[in-house]
């Protein structure tokens, strides 16, 4: 069962990443395509034992991050607006399709080798409020850095999208 | 967990990567070279996951929620700087922001 599901995971994080990569015409479509490429990492996160993980995934990437993709390319109306014809430089595209299948047989000949088991975990693990725990004693001070970092980042993000009024 | 080894994560997160470094190396729209820098990230969360989960510790899921944080910021920010870029020079082409090119 757990074997079918990560199968199933996999590939369709698989395909979705290929289908952003991979969609010409249209940035929605490789909008979309990420949507299904996050899910299926949700899925392969839950899969981990790592609940809390996963569901965040779902929020925060295909809630939240996609959304804001969507909204971009609707609000700047770029369906089509010259970006096809520019878009294929075939020697950097030739170069970038050979890397990544010359890297990826490297690494169906190395997944022939480890077999290694999974240890035994608490039924906590991975749970928000182990999670939770960890992030408010061990890593409080990254939670702190997290927020001023969220503060800046809204802030700068009003500011250089903002018109110009003066 | 059946017959799947801790390995094949690492190698699902490896391909998944991998697809977003040819994303950025062969597109040129900027909206979608910004969608496979998130690809590579959440590639980079995964393979922080199955290293938890292989070592029994919860560690790796703290540092992949904060990878998550500086990724939302990061969208925040790059799709800020890409409305008003648009706004300035209308395309979304980035070969036309080469200004800063030496």
């Amino acid at each position: 069962m757990k074997t079918a599901l990560f199968w199933i995971f996999s590939v369709a994080a698989l395909g979705g990443a290929v289908g952003v990569v991979g969609n010409v015409r249209n940035p929605i479509n490789s909008a979309l395509n990420l949507v299904v490429s996050m899910l299926a990492l949700a899925g392969l996160y839950v899969l981990l034992e790592a609940q809390f993980v996963g569901l965040i995934q779902v929020m925060v990437y295909a809630g939240a991050i996609v959304v804001l993709f969507l909204f971009v390319i609707m609000l700047l109306n770029l369906r089509g607006s010259g970006t096809s014809g520019a878009e294929v430089q075939p020697l950097v595209k030739i170069a970038g399709v050979a890397l990544v299948a010359f890297a990826g047989l490297f690494l169906v000949r190395v997944l022939a080798s480890g077999r290694a088991p999974w240890p035994d975990v608490d039924p906590s693990y991975g749970t928000t409020r182990a999670i939770g725990e960890a992030l408010y004693t061990d890593y409080v001070l990254a939670v702190q850095l997290a927020g001023v970092l969220l503060l800046a980042g809204i802030l700068a993000a009003v500011v250089l999208a903002k018109k110009r009024v003066d | 967990m059946g017959d799947i080894s801790p390995f094949q994560f690492q190698v699902v997160a490896a391909l998944i990567f991998l697809i977003g470094v040819a994303g950025v190396l062969t597109r040129r729209n900027m909206i979608v070279m910004f969608m496979c820098i998130e690809l590579m990230l959440n590639a980079s969360n995964l393979s922080l996951v199955a290293f938890s989960r292989e070592i029994g510790d919860d560690q790796g899921q703290v540092f992949a929620f904060l990878v998550m944080v500086v990724a939302a910021v990061e969208v925040a920010v790059g799709l800020a700087i890409i409305i008003s870029l648009v706004r300035n020079r209308d395309t979304v082409n980035i070969e036309d922001a080469s200004q800063m090119k030496w």
